[in-house]
């Protein structure tokens, strides 16, 4: 394991932030994975953390095939994360919509031109993420459909979903898409948890991407198979929201079955406490992703649902 | 007449409401030209809002010469501006970057895609922006090659100092100018001033601009303002100076001001030591239209753009030099 500094910002009245490559084995660059973009991301880098401790045992066992290097950054904005805000500590710009960068242009933009300089020549990309509305996620694997991308690989994760995103206009400056434009395959994995740290989903993740480096023929691993993924576009999820704001009950969970008309949601009264609503599910499937705070706004998505196909 | 064109529920006994002023003629028969006057989507730009009490103000002083429908949405991220947010509190994303907005999505894109069904079929608009809190500019409309054929003939006639057509980028595909220029609403941006504060001289510059194209669109009856000639320039003529070392900066020259090659615009300083970090100067003949505002930067923090070949004299009177008129 060497563990290098790729990008330094100094600072007047904090020390300076490094951001750190850990790269594992020699030869091509093969696998490059990126942990917290954002500073709330605490899942992501615990994920990593964990990663680069289990790849360093395997470095040791010579369990890296020869002529591969596979490149860990667990963080790049612990500036924002060590005092508790998801985007840039000054500007609150985010890291993540800055790609690919620019060395010459505004702060975050030269954060992510020294990131993207050192992770773009990798055949794989994979980032940690965290999605822009606040829930918990089913795990799974994410790809932009940009044109060049390969649902059969994301597959070999072995997470029970691959979700095809087609991208909008502001995705185009993601780390995924860039990686993707650069001709790496790009992976977005997401677990269930951010600013939090779920121990189970956090270990089935490492698996995940153990299992991937493995079955690419880049480390040799002994894992079980996971999940044969199904594939699931975006646009096909079935959103659910609320039809009145105030208090959320939450209760069906992420990966939970569900029947049609079955209760997924109550909204209390904020001030009186009844129940002024019952949300109930409007087919048969899975719940994918779930609102986790207590509050709700009106017409707020609060739930998204794999529907099931019958036949 | 004020109508309430966006009304969300929020948790805990409130609604997040977006309303619009309505200015009309007493007796309306459905062929008038419609004019939007939107400000307030970055809830830390404050200059709009007094453009649009003035203009309010005034054409409610003479009603009798308004031929036309003039909307005003002083606020669209009500919440943004009581809680000093640029964006909208509780959403990760520029409001700025989500138009034309999704009836399915999260509150501000469904705010944003009914703020949309309210402006389509509009005559023409203008979407006022107060740069950040950053950043100081002089009065400015930008806009994008492919919509400058268009909106260069309307940006002339808004009284603002400088034109700035610049390249196309995608993110740009999402703003609420981009998407009305695209439905056939002809939409000036406006940048001018500097977030959290009112700059009174810029906005009754800009009011002025909006009366000249009311009265040109037959939507106010009056005499034809005399406007002021913008510089029009393209990317290859604006030059950007950044930081390269972090601590206090600190300028030696004026915003909207003629600065020279070679000549300094400013220290970085470091309050601990006492050192001088970086000394900032221009790389070109020309004149500051931004200028650093906030003083703490970092590495990478911009500190001013100079637009090339142009002068400016004491009453900020610009001789545009070596800058091709179009
Ligand atoms: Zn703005």
């Amino acid at each position: 394991m060497k563990k290098e500094v790729i990008f330094t910002l100094k600072s007047l009245y904090r020390e300076d932030m490094n951001i750190y490559g850990y790269r594992f084995g020699k030869g091509n660059p093969s696998a490059c994975i990126v942990g917290a973009i954002r500073g709330n991301e605490v899942q992501q880098l615990y994920i990593c953390s964990q990663l680069i401790r289990e790849l360093q045992i395997l470095e040791q066992r010579g369990a890296i095939s020869s002529n591969n290097e596979i490149m860990v950054v667990p963080t790049v904005n612990h500036f924002s994360m060590n005092i508790g805000k998801r985007f840039w500590c000054l500007d609150n710009t985010d890291v993540n919509r800055m790609f690919p960068g620019y060395s010459e242009g505004e702060t975050t933009q030269r954060i992510a031109a020294g990131l993207f300089d050192k992770v773009h020549g990798y055949s794989y990309g994979i980032q940690f993420a965290s999605f822009y509305i606040p829930g918990d996620f089913v795990p799974h694997v994410r790809m932009m459909e940009t044109g060049y991308q390969n649902p059969s690989l994301a597959n070999l994760f072995g997470l029970p979903y691959v979700v095809i995103r087609k991208p909008s206009p502001i995705d185009t400056t993601t780390l995924n898409y860039n990686w993707q434009v650069w001709g790496a395959s790009a992976f977005s994995v997401y677990t269930n948890k951010t600013d939090e740290i779920d121990e189970e989903s956090a270990r089935q993740a490492v698996s995940s991407v153990l299992r991937f480096l493995t079955r690419m023929g880049i480390i040799r691993y002994n894992c079980h198979g996971g999940y044969i993924a199904n594939v699931v576009r975006e646009e096909e999820l079935l959103n659910v929201k609320a039809n009145v704001a105030g208090i959320y009950r939450r209760k069906k969970n992420p990966g939970e079955e569900v029947r049609h008309g079955d209760l997924l949601a109550e909204v209390i009264h904020p001030l009186e406490g009844d129940v002024i609503s019952q949300i109930l599910s409007p087919t048969d499937g899975i719940v994918f992703f779930a609102q986790r705070a207590p509050l709700v706004m009106e017409n707020a998505s609060i739930c998204k649902i794999i529907r099931r196909l019958h036949g | 007449m004020i109508e309430t064109v966006v009304s969300i529920g929020l948790p805990v006994d409130e609604n997040m409401i977006i309303q619009k002023n309505r200015l009309q003629p007493d007796v309306v028969n459905g062929t008038e030209k419609r004019f939007l006057v939107i400000t307030g989507t970055h809830g830390d730009e404050l200059e709009g809002q007094y453009v649009c009490y003035e203009l309010i103000r005034r054409i409610n002083q003479n009603r009798e010469r308004l031929r036309g429908i003039v909307d005003v949405y002083p606020d669209i991220n009500p919440l943004g501006i009581n809680s000093i947010n640029r964006g909208v509190p509780m959403f990760d994303l520029d409001l700025n970057r989500i138009f034309p907005g999704n009836p399915e999505g999260h509150m501000a894109e469904c705010a944003a895609h009914q703020l949309i069904q309210d402006m389509k079929g509009a005559d023409g608009a203008v979407d006022i922006h107060a740069s950040n809190i950053f950043l100081r500019e002089i009065p400015q409309v930008r806009m994008s090659m492919e919509t400058s054929e268009r909106l260069l003939p309307l940006a002339r006639k808004i009284n603002v100092d400088y034109i700035w057509v610049h390249g196309a980028a995608t993110v740009l595909q999402s703003t609420l100018a981009h998407t009305l220029n695209a439905m056939g609403v002809p939409t000036l941006v406006v940048e001018m001033g500097v977030g959290m504060r009112l700059t009174r001289q810029y906005c009754d510059q800009l009011i002025d601009g909006i009366f000249n194209l009311l009265i040109e669109m037959g939507i106010w009856e009056g005499e034809s303002v005399n406007v002021k000639k913008p510089i029009i320039s393209t990317d290859g003529q604006v030059r950007f100076v950044n930081a390269n070392a972090s601590g206090v900066f600190v300028p030696c020259i004026e915003h909207w001001r003629s600065i020279g090659k070679g000549e300094k615009l400013g220290e970085i300083v470091n309050p601990l030591t006492g050192e001088v970090c970086e000394e900032l100067f221009s790389e070109v003949d020309g004149m500051v239209f931004t200028l650093r505002e906030y003083p703490i930067v970092v590495e990478g923090s911009l500190i001013a753009r100079i637009l090339g070949g142009v002068s400016v004299d004491a009453d900020g009177i610009m001789d545009h030099g070596s800058i091709a008129q179009r």
